[in-house]
């Protein structure tokens, strides 16, 4: 799940994190009573993916009138697929410089780590590659957290490039100290698996204030946090749960079924991540469009097979299903029974290439061929049989 | 000869009375696995099918001397299993359960790691050494011993690979599923290194996918160690749109890392052939070995 920019604010602030003071609105009237509360305000889209400003989703306004106005433009966008449903009006700062503080998952070191840099902004990507010497990295024990001295190492190393601030350089390494501890807390307690500052404004004042917030939570974890899953969805409108998400994506999503909506026209079910990816690719290698990518993982059961086929054929795109098993934890005979049960409940026509095998493959076997389908021998002559029924279908 | 597992492995099930561990310790078993334990809190003192179950990893250790643990238990309690493992010196622990938040795991195999033991997994099919002992989920009737090392990612792409080789009469020496999951225990280069150091695995298939960094660590190690034995490399998710999570909480291409064709032109570099289909594999395996499909 990933936060929306005054959510991961409301999250800072409560662990003591300083943000621009600032009010959530949903109408461009509230927008301008935002204004005539904070004065000066900038006006911010609430989506869940970035480049925003550039979108022309953040709009800087003097009065309460022209807030209301540029709220009611912003709110009408729909940046990339997300439909605004919220703006962040939050009063303006007075920027001395834009840092960068981030916590993130380092695969290849197998922790987080916790990315510095004086150079924050937009350009930090730029930065990361072309001057990879002005980010600083800590990846702190996983049980300890961060010490102090490795916090004040990280802050020292990403000043070295930064000759403008070398004056108040030992007084931004104390404040440094505070917030990183506190910002691996919100990490923490969140189970977030990205975490982003950026830009973390030193304030002419020499204070050091989260201009922006990114928070993402391990999909794994989702379960531990359940109130910002709801606060999430009271953000969103309409059927779709979250906004702007797939529609076909959220129906799979609160079917419990792992599910990635594609363009193409042949339904895709497998099981293991591994093997539905390469199902996918036997498709395309025939010359096929995958419709979706279906895991059913590990263990699933007919109830399971049936939800699973029923949430391929929602999309009307589809003109055939391949359904790819090779049964570990997934037993064969629980597969059949499940794609039985969804043919004759679904009464479903179009093509549809079983390959099975593995763990009770003969129970499986006998069970498909004995309601009339007959399942394929490998995956490859599966897959180039249900683009060739799939092609005259469409023919 | 075999990798991390073999006959004299003593192994204990965490998580045996569940449904899925009480399924396939009975597959274990009827593999040949010596199955010493089951542990199951609030359950000790009763027996499953004549294997006794203990309250406590540690108990089970006392009293069985096992050294190989299965674990089976529900994500929210994973983690905590597999450092009750290592805490209690299991010296080999293969997580089979899926979908553990990433923090626990950080914090697991760390715990696992400064106790010097080893993880496999989680997210993963387990183990198996043809003939001898199978930990995990792995179908029992595709296993023959040979000279072919295994090592794959994701876990029904691995058993693709086994029973491909296996009807074309290239057995295994050892199968290994490290699992799909961002952070894991065994890497591809620690189930290499393995591999490298056991005379009768005479070729090796790696079973890569899209996500991260580690088929291109693999091409380093193999590189840089000079690692001597036939690789056959297959990276499934080729067609991927980046951004997408496909199924695997590893498997995604995020920004300039993770994408099929960095791991393809690594693994390329480093000498190994590379298969584009299941078949493939299987041909190309044979090649290898200057054996020829039936």
């Amino acid at each position: 799940m990933k936060l929306l920019e005054y959510q991961a604010k409301q999250r800072f602030a409560a662990a003591g994190i300083a943000v621009p003071p600032g009010r959530l609105a949903r109408t461009p009237e509230e927008a301008a009573d935002a204004a005539r509360e904070l004065g000066r305000i900038a006006v911010k889209a609430q989506v869940p993916i970035g480049g925003r400003g550039k979108a022309g989703g953040i709009a800087v306004v003097d009065t309460p009138e022209e807030a209301q106005r540029e709220a009611a433009r912003i709110l009408a966008m729909d940046i990339r697929g997300y439909p605004v449903r919220s703006v962040w009006c939050e009063t303006g700062l007075s920027i001395d410089s834009e840092l960068y503080l981030g916590i993130t998952l380092d695969r290849d070191r197998r922790r987080l780590v916790i990315i510095f840099s004086a150079a924050g902004g937009m350009e930090i990507e730029q930065v990361a590659e072309e001057a990879p010497e002005r980010i600083a990295k800590l990846w702190p024990d996983p049980f300890a957290g961060p010490h102090p001295f490795e916090i004040r190492q990280l802050a020292f190393a990403g000043f070295e490039n930064a000759p403008e601030l070398r004056s108040r350089v030992p007084k931004l390494v104390t404040s440094l100290v505070g917030l990183t501890t506190r910002l691996y807390g919100v990490v923490t307690s969140l189970d977030a698996v990205t975490c982003e500052i950026n830009p973390l404004v030193l304030t002419k004042d020499g204070n050091l204030v989260a201009a922006d917030g990114k928070l993402e939570i391990d999909e794994n974890a989702d379960s531990r946090h359940q109130d910002v899953a709801e606060e999430l969805a009271r953000d969103a409108t309409g059927e779709s749960g979250i906004s702007g998400d797939d529609p076909f994506e959220v129906e799979a999503r609160k079917r419990g079924l792992t599910y990635v909506h594609l363009d193409g026209d042949i339904g895709c079910i497998g099981n293991g991540a591994g093997l539905t990816m390469n199902t996918l690719d036997l498709v395309k290698q025939h010359g096929g469009e995958p419709a979706d990518f279906l895991d059913i993982g590990g263990g699933a059961n007919a109830e399971r097979v049936r939800n699973a086929l029923e949430m391929v054929l929602l999309d009307p795109k589809v003109r055939g299903v391949f359904i790819n098993i090779f049964g570990g934890i997934t037993r064969g005979d629980e597969v059949a029974r499940g794609i039985i049960a969804a043919r004759d409940q679904l009464h479903i026509t179009m093509p549809l290439v079983v390959r099975m095998t593995g763990t009770m493959e003969e129970e499986g076997r006998t069970l498909l061929e004995a309601a009339g389908i007959v399942p394929a021998k490998t995956a490859t002559e599966a897959a180039a049989t249900i683009v060739a029924l799939t092609r005259e279908v469409s023919a | 000869m075999s990798v991390l597992v073999d006959r004299s492995s003593r192994v204990l099930i965490q998580g045996i009375t569940g449904r899925e561990g009480s399924f396939h310790t009975g597959q274990m078993r009827a593999f040949g696995t010596n199955i010493v334990a089951g542990v199951s809190p609030g359950k000790g003192g009763s027996n499953q099918d004549g294997v006794p179950i203990f309250d406590t990893v540690a108990d089970a250790v006392v009293a069985t001397g096992a050294d190989v643990s299965g674990i089976f238990v529900p994500p929210a309690f994973a983690a905590d299993a597999i450092m009750e493992s290592a805490a209690a010196g299991i010296e080999l622990t293969v997580c089979i359960t899926e979908l553990i938040p990433v923090h626990d795991m950080i914090r697991a195999r760390e715990f696992v790691i400064r106790g010097g033991h080893q993880l496999l997994g989680a997210n993963c099919p387990g183990i198996v050494t043809p003939g001898q002992c199978k930990v995990g989920i792995i179908p029992n009737h595709i296993n023959t011993p040979g000279p072919v090392g295994i090592v794959g990612r994701s876990g029904t792409l691995t058993y693709e690979v086994i029973q491909g080789l296996g009807q074309a009469g290239m057995g295994q020496t050892t199968s290994v599923g490290i699992g799909g999951d961002p952070v894991m225990g065994l890497s591809f280069p620690d189930v290499l290194q393995r591999f490298a150091d056991d005379p009768e695995t005479r070729a090796v298939v790696l079973i890569g996918e899209i996500g991260g960094s580690d088929e291109e660590n693999a091409a380093a190690w193999i590189r840089e160690t000079g690692f001597d034995k036939p690789v056959v490399a297959f990276i499934s998710g080729r067609t991927a749109p980046p951004g997408k999570r496909m199924g695997h909480a590893g498997a995604i291409i995020s920004g300039n890392t993770g994408s099929a064709q960095s791991k393809l032109d690594a693994l390329t570099a480093a000498g190994a052939d590379i298969a584009d289909t299941i078949e493939d594999v299987v041909r190309l395996t044979a090649v290898r070995l200057g054996t020829h499909p039936r």
